[in-house]
């Protein structure tokens, strides 16, 4: 049976490593994964619709989802001015600069959600200018996207740095030599190469950011409706008793997750395809 | 490589050699609490071992949970292995009771004074020098006013200030649970976070300086106060308030598992002595018994009182009517 | 030339406003864990670390560490050699399944085994029955924590052992050398410093998870608290110097994990780029 499965290679240990991945994948992410759909299952889907199209839980979604989607932006724009100069120039301090950027990865979330917010809290370093100017920065939908653009950052850099670093300067110089100026290099030249990868930080960013919830709740205030999050909202139905209404909202954001996944693994597929065809 | 397994061995057999975690030798014991009994159960316990050695000889060991009252009890309905329950409200142990058999039923005749060997009020915490002038349940409703309490459907205490406001506002209209329903929803209008436990809500009023006003347990209002000092909170006791009573049981199959029946039961009964109710009025609960009482009633004001089973018919309809789903607080925050 | 870079004052200008981001949105969070952790001084701080339960915490982080890395690592290296030398049907859906728990949210990793051995759970009351401890233990914490740095060594060991190819572990095979000491001599060698890097990054996680593992700890104080739900709890007791303590050294564990990872990636592109040339020729 599995003999179908493998192409020739005369490489050994076929069997076991698939064999192992497979048994050690179903034991630790499938079976577990799949406790989600049993649960959800148990309930008719009358009821899911109901738990799902609650108000409170499409405010939830929709403010993890509107979040995350300004978190994502904001990165694009900042990641790749970021992974710009630390790909192109050259200045005093740039290696700490570049490991430095992987920093909100490394950190762990539940020291992020305190050090955010005592930074951004009506008392805090940037939280009272901000409070000055009439602006909540803590306890508000704002300082949730802070949160969110502060772990999405390196998402966007690490995958755009690369293929800045790699495009082919001749490509520039050709564009040059034929009269273009910076800007039109730019965005004629460079632009759109970079356009995949920027996509793919994105969607990583973004993926990231819908799930996240430690270096959320101790910034974000929690009210139902206004500032709740949907993996927070997962956390109260669980503390009500509410399993199945839990694994509900659990449900859709994994189906979420699995297409955002696979659409990223398929972008990175289709243009590679691309790249290698040039 | 053979240097990093070693030290990666070395240190896996340190880990699990020092961690107590499956030395089972000692009588350990697990008390999951609520969010504000942190300091009175450090404080109980350490008095309870003593106590415990003298009596029987045995070394005893208590280790503490705490978090919202709902999400404890839902823990211990999900296999937390408490020995013994000490929540905000019968309602939460009554939900262990009934949803798990992990408690018998009539759990709470089984202690004096409906197994709860402490009272608190609720009160409402201010800054300094009240600012925005709060006196009273209705300054709350006001707008422009900035209210701090936790969520009901997650916290004990939470409910406690719900009903609080809910029986002032039935003082205050003659019983009218329509103009209840409208009061509670105007001071829920005006809460700027709803954290989900007591403590949460505390440190968002205190630390983080968020709201105008702190809806809050008696004994937390004091602690703040005692951590953070007078010159920046100021406890309000409204007209009218709650008499909360939160309760204490036993687990009864964990604790027959761990063949911890006697210290279980002593650790619940010497609540109730004079060192007991002594420490809890130490830490601003007030005590059941007079003596202690009267020793501390400077620090516990007289104040007009009514209880849950008086105006709510007891924990059951309360939570039925208000914090079910569709409930009165469903309905205020649709 | 000139066309080729910017003018100087754009440069600047970009490099300032890269700087300036990086420095108020990344640097400041670090900077005020540090500085709230020592604002009472030298001695609180230290202090905060003797307390039994800190220690508690941090003995139990180490041991979630110790064990779940190890795995997730023997799981990486099969899984890479599976994915990178054969080729089969269905390859892009295993490798989409492998990275799906780094996109699912942590507090569904935590649920999931809440619903697996809960006691209301599928296996509950069996392991209830028996006596075994699993959920609101060491056990359920070390669980999610595998689940959730599932991917990360393999993640990293894939893209490697493609870039080798096969043709050194066939040329090996081919003089007689068992699959094993193929491995043992061609393979890890030339994938070491990939493996060192999943390893680093995939412990970094390990130490740090918060949402999974506050599902499943059920918070006994000396018991089942880790390092990053200690500073929680310490957080919610207004006790903010020791959480800020305890904070920072979670974040030193992310600088020195920087640190690592950096001299260590610098070999593995080398590794990375000494395949392909090695492939191309």
């Amino acid at each position: 049976m599995i003999k179908l499965l493998k192409t020739k290679s005369t490489l050994p240990g076929f069997h076991i490593a698939f064999g192992y991945t497979i048994f050690y994948l179903g034991l630790i992410v499938l079976i577990p994964l799949s406790m989600l759909f049993a649960k959800t299952s148990t309930m008719g889907f009358g009821e899911f619709w109901s738990v799902v199209t609650h108000p409170r839980t499409l405010a939830a979604l929709r403010l993890s989802f509107g979040a995350s989607l300004i978190a994502g932006l904001i990165n694009v724009v900042f990641g790749f001015l970021i992974a710009w100069v630390l790909a192109r120039y050259r200045f005093p301090g740039k290696k700490i600069v570049d490991a430095f950027v992987d920093f909100p990865f490394a950190l762990p979330t539940a020291v992020t959600g305190i050090a955010l917010t005592a930074l951004y809290s009506q008392n805090g370093w940037i939280g009272k200018h901000l409070y000055a100017l009439g602006i909540e920065s803590a306890y508000s939908p704002l300082g949730i996207t802070l949160a969110l653009i502060f772990i999405g950052l390196p998402f966007v850099v690490r995958t755009v740095e690369p293929v800045l670093q790699e495009l082919d300067v001749e490509l520039e110089d050709a564009a040059a030599s034929l009269g273009a100026n910076r800007w039109q290099t730019f965005t004629k030249v460079l632009f759109p190469n970079v356009v995949p990868a920027l996509i793919t930080g994105f969607t990583l960013a973004f993926a990231r950011a819908i799930g996240e919830y430690g270096s959320v709740i101790f910034i974000a205030g929690n009210m139902p409706g206004k500032t709740e999050i949907a993996p927070l909202l997962i956390m109260t139905k669980l503390e009500q008793y509410d399993y199945s209404g839990a694994a509900a909202i659990a449900v859709v954001m994994l189906i979420v997750s699995f297409t955002l996944l696979s659409a990223t693994n398929f972008l990175q597929w289709f243009f590679s395809k691309k790249i290698g065809m040039n | 490589m053979r240097k990093v397994l070693f030290i990666i061995l070395a240190g896996f057999i340190w880990g699990v050699s020092v961690s107590d975690i499956y030395a089972a030798k000692k009588i350990t014991l697990l008390n999951v609490s609520y969010d504000p009994t942190r300091e009175l159960y450090e404080e109980y316990n350490k008095i309870f071992i003593k106590h415990w050695q003298k009596k029987t000889g045995e070394a005893v060991e208590i280790y503490q949970s705490h978090g919202g009252s709902g999400k404890q009890a839902r823990g211990v309905i999900d296999g937390l292995d408490a020995d013994i329950v000490t929540l905000a409200l019968a309602y939460d142990i009554d939900s262990i009771a009934e949803r798990s058999g992990l408690i018998a039923a009539n759990w709470q005749q089984r202690l004096p004074q409906k197994s709860a060997p402490y009272t608190s009020t609720i009160v409402l915490l201010v800054r300094k020098g009240n600012p925005k002038n709060i006196k009273d349940w209705d300054d709350l409703a006001k707008p422009g006013i900035l209210v701090v309490t936790p969520n009901p459907k997650t916290s004990g205490g939470a409910r406690w200030n719900y009903l609080a406001a809910w029986g002032y506002a039935l003082y205050k209209w003659n019983n009218d649970q329509a103009k209840a329903q409208e009061f509670l929803k105007a001071i829920y209008k005006n809460v700027a976070v709803l954290d989900s436990g007591a403590r949460g809500s505390t440190t968002t009023f205190v630390e983080r300086g968020i709201g105008d006003v702190l809806i809050s347990w008696e004994n937390e209002a004091y602690l703040a106060v005692k951590e953070l000092g007078l010159d920046k909170l100021e406890i309000i006791i409204p007209s009218v308030t709650i008499l909360a009573e939160p309760p204490v049981a036993a687990v009864d199959r964990n604790v027959s598992r761990h063949g911890t029946i006697q210290v279980v039961d002593e650790y619940l009964r010497y609540l109730y002595s004079e060192e007991g109710q002594e420490i809890a009025a130490k830490n601003y609960y007030r005590p059941r018994s007079e003596t202690v009482a009267k020793r501390y009633q400077d620090q516990f004001k007289p104040v007009k009182l009514f209880t849950i089973d008086e105006i709510f018919g007891g924990w059951q309809k309360a939570q039925k009517t208000h914090f079910a789903d569709k409930g009165t607080f469903d309905q205020i925050y649709q | 030339m000139a066309t080729r870079t910017e003018n100087p004052w754009i440069r600047r200008t970009l490099i300032g406003i890269a700087l300036l981001y990086l420095g108020l949105f990344i640097f400041l969070p670090l900077v005020v864990v540090f500085y709230t952790g020592l604002s009472k001084g030298l001695a609180v701080y230290f202090q905060s670390f003797s307390d039994p339960a800190a220690l508690s915490a941090i003995r139990l982080t180490v041991l979630t560490a110790l064990i779940a890395v190890p795995l997730n690592l023997v799981f990486g290296i099969a899984a890479s050699w599976a994915i990178a030398k054969f080729d089969f049907w269905g390859k892009n859906l295993l490798t989409t399944l492998i990275d799906l728990p780094l996109s699912v949210s942590p507090v569904i990793s935590g649920l999931i085994f809440i619903l697996l051995f809960g006691a209301q759970g599928a296996f509950g009351p069996w392991l209830m029955d028996h006596g075994i401890k699993v959920i609101f233990a060491p056990p359920a914490i070390i669980l999610a924590t595998i689940f959730v740095t599932f991917p990360m060594v393999a993640r990293e060991l894939i893209p490697v052992m493609k870039a080798q190819g096969n043709e050194e572990e066939e040329a090996a095979l081919t003089l007689g050398a068992s699959g094993f000491q193929t491995f043992w001599r061609i393979t890890l060698p030339n994938i070491k410093w990939g493996l060192l890097y999943g390893v680093i990054l995939c412990n970094a996680r390990a130490m740090g998870e918060f949402g999974a593992v506050s599902v499943v700890s059920g918070h006994i104080r000396g018991q089942t608290n880790t390092l990053p739900l200690h500073i929680e709890i310490l957080y919610n007791e207004y006790n903010f110097t020791a959480a800020f303590a305890a904070a920072s050294l979670l974040a030193l564990l992310a600088l020195v994990t920087l640190f690592l990872k950096s001299i260590v990636e610098y070999r593995y592109r080398a590794e990375l780029k000494a395949a392909v040339r090695t492939e191309n020729v």
